[in-house]
């Protein structure tokens, strides 16, 4: 009998979702058993049933959800020892049905083939699953010009927001000459509510370095550069890790592989600028310097780091590459619609069913990656907009779900596919208070070089604090749209040029919410604090002072079995009576 | 703060010595030069600034200038615990701000200031990369997830009983 294998999901969601204590319950159930191995992988995108434990036992893998301490050990006793499976917890089997097995379904994995499978602090675990094999065959079989035109061929194109065709960016960066040049993988992930690179990185860190070799084949370069995020602690151990036995396998280093070739990848720890994810900017901070962007051409193909060439891709973009150099451009390029061909991983959040990662082919419509893949709206509230390509991009309503994901037609609806962050909103979300919370993000994150991006997206802000105050008028409308047209105008990188979207697509798309706003001085989400006012229903408060006892701020007032009321200065507006409220009395208006 | 006294001023250069061996005469260091300073005395004192720019020879004002851009940087020292609240899209749309305040209340420190036991410091955050467990906060290097202001309130108590 083949040993079993106990797999615990302990990337950073897994660990959040209290992942810890249930290996430590596995690993001291088990610990010393020679039939049993129990380890940590990453995270496999069904973040909503974290932690999340899988079996793998004479073939059959079952993965069960939501385990806690208690149910770790009857997993133990029952699965692991009887080969009982407790059918009610289990979330995905591979040779029978379950509950969660139509979410994998409707996914292809090229970027997450690993991701939540293997052990990531395991080189020998990525090799027997083609691990550096196609770094085998660029270096042996291929030139560099044949690498490059096998990712074009691919129409692979950049994940991290542009959408530049990989494949191009390599050709200006070979043909640059230069004694020296530099290959940058970007980890920064800056946009908020975007988790894709983080979970490859923590989950399948060899993918990504075995992409930068590749690429730093192709272009010539001799030292790599990752910029990841210091929010990632976890991601940054894994790396450290897997750059050591990359390097003890002979994967990096001088002369990889016997063919000559030399390169080696360090780590950059970012330092909390989201502008920084722009490569220029990225640059300057590589150089120690202020990150701020600067005016291309020209561009860091020709003069990037210290004035050498240099290729910047993003993490997803990187993770694509070996499984095309292995399986072919065309097992690629037969996925996806028009020219977005292969897949895109999304990072599904906010006011959904099933939250987590899911990578599906291009051209899926997005009602289909709401409804199918994340599972709808939660508590049976209606669906009001998708936010994707984070601060800059766009909200889009139900009329636009039939909108396939591919760059083309997201482009047209004014948002932009983004790095994959597509946060869902339901009714009880506002979208004035949203687009605000995008207009200060920006605002705060502006590095300050351009003014129409510094002072305009303030004012911007302002007027949208005006609005949700209940003091805005028409002509605050008009003048965000001027203020949106001459930022996207004067200023010099995306950050700017891509700030005012989430106003321009709200406004495009939610009118009527900035008018009640603004006319009827209501927020029909009721979020606007201005706005909303707590109120005590004398018909149905029991006087049980529950609300009183629970207030945060002492602004309920009343005695026992008499009626209390809640004083309108003093309530924050945070809810915590209408959750205690045993009769429904507290209401919002 | 409290400005540094004559003593603990030579202590201070004292344990910036190594900095200097490390870093004379390289190119882009600033960064991670005020990182290992970060490291050293727990926040960028303006005293070890004036230092090293002597002794490197690099302008204080290129210092000041990179140490103010990035978040990373701390020119305050901070408490034995950060708790970074989420502040990103997801971590919004499911009720953050509800959180901050509650710890804001708690606890009674604003976004960047310390308690006065000078156990925690209060920070918001862009996002922690745990979207799906909306709301989210970082409490040293552990994320907490699925977050009610309560609950959060409690995960920070247990902090201050393992201290
Ligand atoms: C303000 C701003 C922030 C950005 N942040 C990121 C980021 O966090 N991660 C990323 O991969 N690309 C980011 N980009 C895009 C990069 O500039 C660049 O296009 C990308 O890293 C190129 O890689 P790709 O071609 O593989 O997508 C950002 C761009 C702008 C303007
Ligand atoms: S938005 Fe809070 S963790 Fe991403």
């Amino acid at each position: 009998m083949s040993r079993t294998i106990v797999k615990v999901g302990m990337a950073s969601c897994g660990i959040a979702a209290g992942g810890g204590p249930v290996f430590d319950k596995l690993h001291s159930l088990l610990d010393g058993r020679d039939d049993v191995e129990v380890k940590k992988v990453g995270c496999i995108g069904f973040c909503y049933k974290e932690p999340l434990v899988e079996i793998e036992k004479d073939g059959v893998c079952v993965t069960y959800g939501e385990v806690d301490s208690a149910l770790a050990e009857e997993i133990v006793e029952k699965h692991i020892d009887q080969g009982q499976i407790l059918k009610e917890h289990v979330v995905l089997n591979n040779s029978a049905e379950a509950p969660e097995n139509p979410r994998l379904e409707n996914q292809v994995r090229i970027v997450l083939r690993n991701t939540g499978l293997i052990d990531p602090e395991n080189i020998d675990e990525y090799i027997a699953r083609e691990g550096y094999r196609g770094l085998e065959k660029a270096l042996k079989e291929m030139t560099p010009m044949q690498v490059i035109q096998e990712i074009l061929d691919s129409g692979l194109r950049g994940r991290g927001g542009a959408g530049f065709p990989t494949g191009l960016k390599w050709k200006f960066a070979h043909l640059a000459k230069a004694d020296k040049k530099y290959f940058v993988c970007n980890a920064d992930e800056g946009d908020p509510g975007a988790f894709m690179d983080r979970s490859v990185l923590e989950g399948d860190p060899h993918s990504v370095l075995e992409g930068m070799a590749v690429g730093a084949y192709a272009i010539g370069a001799d030292e790599g550069i990752i910029y990841c995020r210091a929010e990632y602690p976890l991601a940054i151990k894994h790396l450290n890790r897997a750059l050591e036995q990359a390097r003890e396998r002979g994967f990096l280093g001088d002369n990889i592989m016997g063919t000559g070739f030399s390169f080696d990848i360090h780590i950059k720890e970012g330092a909390g600028a989201f502008v920084c994810g722009e490569e220029t900017a990225m640059i300057a901070s590589i150089e120690g310097k202020r990150g701020m962007p600067r005016p291309r051409p020209p561009f860091p193909a020709n003069s990037g780091i210290f004035g050498k060439p240099t290729n910047i891709n993003n993490v997803e973009t990187l993770a694509n590459i070996p499984w095309i150099i292995t399986h072919g451009s065309g097992e690629f390029s037969k996925y996806g619609i028009g020219k977005s061909r292969g897949t895109k991983v999304f990072a599904l959040a906010g006011k959904i069913n099933k939250g987590g990662l899911a990578e599906v082919p291009m051209g899926m419509p997005l009602r289909d990656v709401i409804f199918d893949v994340a599972g709808g709206i939660p508590n049976n509230r209606k669906f009001k907009a998708v936010q994707l390509g984070g601060p800059s991009g766009g909200c889009l309503p139900e009329e636009l779900l039939d909108t396939p994901v591919d760059y083309e037609s997201i482009n047209a609806t004014g948002a932009i596919m983004g790095s994959g962050g597509m946060v869902v909103m339901d009714e009880t979300t506002c979208i004035v208070d949203v687009a605000k919370f995008f207009l200060s993000f920006v605002q705060k994150e502006s590095c300050g070089k351009c003014p129409f991006c510094r002072i305009g997206t303030k004012r911007m802000l302002e007027i949208l604090e005006r609005i949700s105050e209940g003091n805005g008028s028409h002509e605050d409308l008009d003048l965000l749209a001027e203020l949106a047209v001459q930022i996207k105008d004067g200023s010099l990188c995306g950050l700017g040029q891509t700030a005012p979207n989430p106003v321009l697509t709200t406004l495009k798309y939610f009118k009527e919410e900035y008018l009640a706003h603004i006319d009827d001085k209501k927020c029909p989400a009721k979020v606007c604090t201005t706005l909303i006012h707590y109120s005590i229903d004398p018909e149905k408060c029991i006087g049980c002072t529950k609300c009183a006892r629970n207030c945060p701020v002492d602004a309920i007032t009343g005695e026992v079995k008499k009626l209390h009321v809640i004083n309108d200065d003093i309530c924050v507006r945070c809810g915590k009576c209408i959750e205690v409220c045993p009769v429904g009395a507290v209401t919002v208006e | 703060m409290t400005p540094l006294t004559t003593e603990s001023l030579e202590h201070l250069e004292a344990r910036l010595e190594p900095l200097i061996d490390k870093y004379k005469g390289k190119k882009g260091i600033t960064i991670p030069l005020l990182a290992d300073v970060q490291k050293e005395l727990g926040y960028i004192a303006e005293e070890a600034v004036d230092f090293l720019s002597k002794e490197l020879d690099l302008p204080a004002a290129e210092l000041f200038g990179v140490a103010t851009f990035y978040a990373m940087f701390r020119l305050q020292p901070e408490g034995k615990y950060v708790i970074r609240v989420c502040r990103g899209t997801a971590c919004h749309v499911q009720g953050s701000a509800l959180i901050g305040e509650q710890i804001q209340r708690h606890f009674k420190v604003k976004d960047g200031e310390t308690t006065e036991d000078g156990l925690f410091t209060l920070q918001y955050v862009a996002c922690l990369g745990c979207c799906s467990l909306a709301p989210v906060m970082m409490v040293g290097n552990e994320v907490h997830g699925r977050l009610t202001p309560d609950k959060a309130i409690q995960v920070l108590e247990s902090y201050r009983t393992r201290a």
